[in-house]
């Protein structure tokens, strides 16, 4: 690929670069350009100058040169926004395909300035006009403000933010202040889980598994709602009691654990499979069963609760990427930003 | 980008302050259909319903470009084009949507901000154009951040204005001045006011009216007497028996005087009035600017004076003017309209039989003025078509300008060539900034005769009626009951002071902020020091001021990113902590908050029980998720009050 010296340039100036911990916005990563408006706002002044010198408006002159020595400390109040600001990447909860990642961000601006109307975009996005969607917010004067990136999540498996772009235009629009910060954050996509699957007993070819579900009787106590918890489970009276959101559980005699291969799931393609073997997850584990999960690359054994399901959801999340350890997934990524537009953002296909 | 009400009224607010200046000079039902629009828009803002449509904004449009070119009768000139802007900004305002379109209503209104300086570039103007700017400002900044209070917003409007000042004034001082115009300007360009190049009656009564300066006068040693300050302006010739006019067919020869005496040196500053004259005392020989002196002693400057003029003038009071004036300028100060006011020529022919020479034909009809009832009045009747019969044995009554055409048409029957001056009269006097004020009230009309051996004399006939207007000014001149501008009479002295003063304070306004042009510049840049002051020179230094100025500014405005409070809850933990180093426990690296605490209190048990309080306290304040300020005032109160 042929890149002018303008454009190799650009790629030596914006280079992306991966980051954790915190980052400082020092004035080497603060970029600035006028904006459309900059440019409309200097045609203006021009006629304005021209009426002056033509009329000899003395005072013209104090207003036209009052408004450009006000543009150009807009930009320094442009810069100042930004400057000095530290930023640190939070957490990111897991979600499921289809629902929205919310990435944590912390902005601490240790100044005695407030800043306001900073803006973060998906890098990408041009100068001009932002179509990606975009969230603004301000970070009142030595405070840690905690910012949530909505990002949608379309596949399973990681999700990055990719390069973020953090603007403001404050304040008067004349002068588009960024940078970009790249944090290496990822947040766990699982599978969209079908709406509607029959747990699969009695598949096994070993007949283990097989077990009748009348353990409505075994009533074993109660425990918190977990997200994915079937309705039915819901204790509905201790709810109504003031005691928040509890499910209802129900002792299994031992012995009695549940298989979900991935060979049982009898749909055509393999996200379709995932999709079904994520619903039996959550379903196992709210009715109350043991179960062990069955991959064709690999096998859990059987085991029950929270820390189980979640095993299993990121096994299923992370199925038949060639890696999932993610430093080294991280590498990749970074040799191949440089060349192509694989992996801007979204998620890393396999 | 949906706009919140606050900005919307905020932009209606700006329109509003940008366009009130020019509510007295545009047509009526501009003013009104301005004010709905406004108000209008103001409603629909305050009951959340929908803009009109465009159909019907372009049909406004339309309609009232129409109108503009109805009553104007063009669509080019310095009054239309700020008719249509302001029109502009009061529609534009109704289709008020998106964020670009405040972006444009805001540019349109600075914009109209400097049309308003056509009108007046006074003190107070300028004020005006601060507080304007100040609202705009706000707006402007509420169209970046909506959420952002009044209050701050106002504050950051302020700062910012307050920070380019120093700035633009650099730009002001060096900027290299230009003189314009760039390009030929329409007619209508600078306003007309002040004396005409013809008289009627009644031009002068008007003219009294009007407070406005005409030109200030600096004496560079003692001032003449009152009675001397004859300001020459425009001279009339022709009589159409009720309007006089210039002298069609100068005649291009250099007056020629002789035995000047009293000379007289000053210095004026000369309020535009578009028209070419300027203003000098009797016969001037000296003046500063390239002005011509014409055959009839006026001073005409080689262009209109459409920007404040100074020039240094010096005149001779005492003078033999055109004693060997041409013949035909003297037939041409004999004519007479044909057939009009028969009972004056038989006055003046019965003047002329009965004197022995023009002198004292002369004198004879001052004391037919001062002896017969004539009265000076700014309000006298409407005459006919023989205006000076009239005036002369009907009404008898009359301003300047009625005097001087009936002395001049009477000296004119009796066979002596005359013609009429128009100019100022007196003038002010300012202690405060030493110099005299002449204002249009003071605008006079008074006649030139031609006499045998001693060329043209001044005659003003008003000084034989009203002897005071010459010696003491109008207020004195005429009756308390007529309708005089409020400061033309006598104020109390205090008023008096306090309009000298704020008069000597424009006086300098005017000279520094608003005459500051290419001449001023180079003078004020040569006093300030600068050897070369050629606009290559003048760039570069304006370029390296500002340069340095904005640099220390950037140092001024950052300056807030690096200095960071210290935690006061820290700083007072740490303080504890060095309390106790000193009492021999000093806090290891490795050791937390709560571990130290604990190791104390195992060492020193007397005061383990508030340490480990403290620390508890530091810990939630330090790493725990609920702040309060409470909390924090407490934990501060009782580390101060730890003592061993």
């Amino acid at each position: 690929m042929f890149a002018t010296p303008r454009q190799k340039f650009r790629a030596w100036l914006f280079r992306p670069k991966v980051e954790s911990g915190t980052i400082t916005l020092t004035q080497r990563r603060i970029f600035i350009i006028p904006t459309k408006q900059g440019f409309g706002f200097a045609l203006v002044l021009m006629l304005m100058l021209l009426g002056d010198i033509n009329y000899n408006l003395s005072l013209g002159y104090v207003l036209t040169f009052l408004l450009a020595m006000m543009a150009v400390l807009s930009m320094l109040y442009a810069f100042r926004n930004l400057a000095h600001l530290e930023i640190r990447a939070g957490r990111a909860d897991a979600v499921f395909s289809g629902d929205t990642a919310k990435f944590v961000l912390h902005f601490h601006n240790p100044s005695k300035l407030s800043r306001y109307q900073l803006c973060l975009v998906q890098s990408g996005a041009s100068f001009w006009s932002s179509p990606l969607p975009s969230i603004s917010f301000d970070a009142p004067l030595q405070h840690d403000s905690e910012i949530i990136f909505p990002l949608f999540a379309t596949h399973r498996g990681w999700l990055q933010t990719g390069r973020l772009k953090l603007y403001t235009e404050f304040p008067l629009g004349l002068f588009h202040a960024w940078s970009y910060i790249h944090f290496d954050s990822r947040c766990l996509v699982y599978p969209k889980p079908l709406s509607d699957a029959p747990l699969p007993f009695g598949n096994a070819p070993d007949g283990t598994g097989k077990l009748s579900v009348a353990g409505d009787d075994d009533f074993a106590g109660l425990r918190k709602y977990a997200a994915g918890d079937a309705l039915p489970r819901i204790a509905w009276k201790a709810f109504a009691g003031g005691r928040g959101l509890q499910v209802k559980q129900f002792s299994t005699p031992v012995g009695e654990e549940l298989w979900l291969d991935f060979s049982y799931a009898f749909d055509d393609t393999t996200e379709e499979k995932l999709a079904r073997m994520t619903r039996w997850v959550l379903d196992a584990e709210a009715q109350g069963f043991r179960y062990g999960l069955r991959l064709p690359d690999s096998e859990l054994p059987s085991g029950q609760g929270v820390a189980q399901r979640d095993e299993c959801l990121l096994r299923i999340a992370l199925f038949n990427f060639p890696d999932s350890s993610f430093d080294k997934l991280r590498t990749n990524g970074s040799k191949n930003r440089g060349s192509q537009k694989t992996v801007r953002g979204e998620l890393v296909e396999p | 980008m949906n706009m919140n009400k606050h900005l919307i009224y905020g932009l209606i607010l700006s329109i509003l302050m940008v366009i009130a200046p020019h509510a007295e000079h545009l047509p009526l039902w501009v003013s009104s259909l301005c004010s709905t629009l406004l108000l209008w828009r103001a409603y629909l803002t305050y009951s959340g319903k929908p803009l009109p449509n465009r159909w019907l904004l372009m049909l406004v449009t339309f309609a009232s470009v129409g109108a503009i070119l109805l009553s104007f009768k063009t669509l080019f000139g310095r009054e239309v084009g700020v008719t249509l802007v302001v029109l502009l900004a009061a529609l534009k305002l109704m289709e008020l949507r998106k964020s670009r379109d405040a972006m444009a209503l805001i540019y349109l209104a600075c914009f109209i901000i400097i049309t308003n300086f056509f009108y007046s570039q006074s003190i107070p103007t300028a004020l005006y154009m601060f507080t304007t700017l100040t609202v705009i400002l706000s707006s402007w900044i509420q169209l970046q951040a909506q959420h952002i209070e009044l209050k701050p917003r106002l504050r950051i409007a302020a700062t910012l204005l307050l920070q380019a000042i120093p700035l633009m004034t650099i730009l002001f001082v060096l900027f290299p001045r230009i003189q314009g115009p760039l390009w030929g300007l329409p007619q209508d360009a600078y306003a007309n006011s002040g004396l005409d190049d013809k008289m009627s009656p009644g031009s002068f009564s008007r003219l009294s009216l009007s407070e406005d300066v005409a030109f200030r006068v600096t004496y560079k040693n003692k001032p003449p007497r009152r009675d001397q300050m004859y300001w020459r302006g425009p001279v009339l010739w022709q009589f159409d028996g009720r309007t006089w006019t210039g002298n069609k067919n100068p005649l291009n020869i250099a007056p020629q005087f002789s035995k000047l005496d009293q000379p007289i040196d000053y210095s004026v500053t000369l309020e535009p009035h578009n028209k070419t004259w300027l203003f000098a005392l009797d016969v001037p020989n000296k003046i500063s600017l390239p002005a011509t002196l014409t055959n009839d002693f006026q001073l005409l400057n080689k262009e209109p004076v459409n920007a404040r003029l100074r020039y240094e003038a010096s005149s001779n009071l005492s003078y033999h003017a055109n004693l060997n004036e041409a013949e035909s300028q003297l037939n041409r100060a004999l004519q007479l309209p044909l057939g009009l006011n028969p009972r004056a020529v038989e006055l003046a022919t019965t003047w002329r039989a009965s004197s022995a020479n023009d002198a004292e034909v002369v004198r004879t009809a001052l004391s037919y003025f001062n002896q017969e009832a004539f009265q000076y009045t700014l309000e006298p009747p409407l005459l006919g078509a023989n205006s000076v019969d009239e005036f002369l044995f009907t009404s008898k009554q009359g301003f300047c300008e009625h005097y001087a055409s009936t002395f001049v048409f009477l000296m004119r029957a009796a066979h002596i060539p005359a013609r009429v001056v128009t100019g100022y009269q007196g003038g002010e006097f300012n202690d405060v900034g030493n110099y005299y004020i002449l204002r249009q009230s003071d605008a006079h009309a008074w006649a030139e005769v031609w006499l045998a051996g001693q060329g043209w004399v001044r005659v003003d006939p008003t000084a034989a009626i009203a002897p005071e207007r010459v010696q003491r000014g109008l207020s004195a001149a005429l009756p308390n009951n007529a309708t005089l501008p409020f400061m033309a009479r006598n104020p109390p002295q205090w008023m008096r002071d306090l309009r000298l003063n704020f008069d000597a304070i424009a006086n300098q306004w005017n000279q520094w902020v608003i005459g500051y042009n290419s001449e001023r510049q180079f003078a004020f840049l040569t006093r300030l020091g600068m050897e070369d002051v050629t606009w290559q020179q003048i760039t570069i230094n304006m370029v390296a001021g500002l340069g340095i100025s904005i640099g220390l500014l950037t140092l001024y405005l950052l300056r807030p990113l690096f200095v960071r409070q210290p935690d006061k809850v820290q700083a007072a933990w740490l303080k504890l902590c060095h309390k106790l180093a000193k009492a021999g426990l000093p806090r290891s690296a490795h050791e937390g908050a709560l571990d130290y605490a604990n190791r104390v209190a195992i060492v020193r048990p007397e005061f383990g029980h508030n340490i480990r309080d403290l620390a508890k306290r530091y810990s939630a304040l330090r790493y725990g998720k609920i702040q309060s300020d409470s909390a924090k005032n407490e934990f501060l109160q009782r580390a101060a009050a730890f003592k061993i």
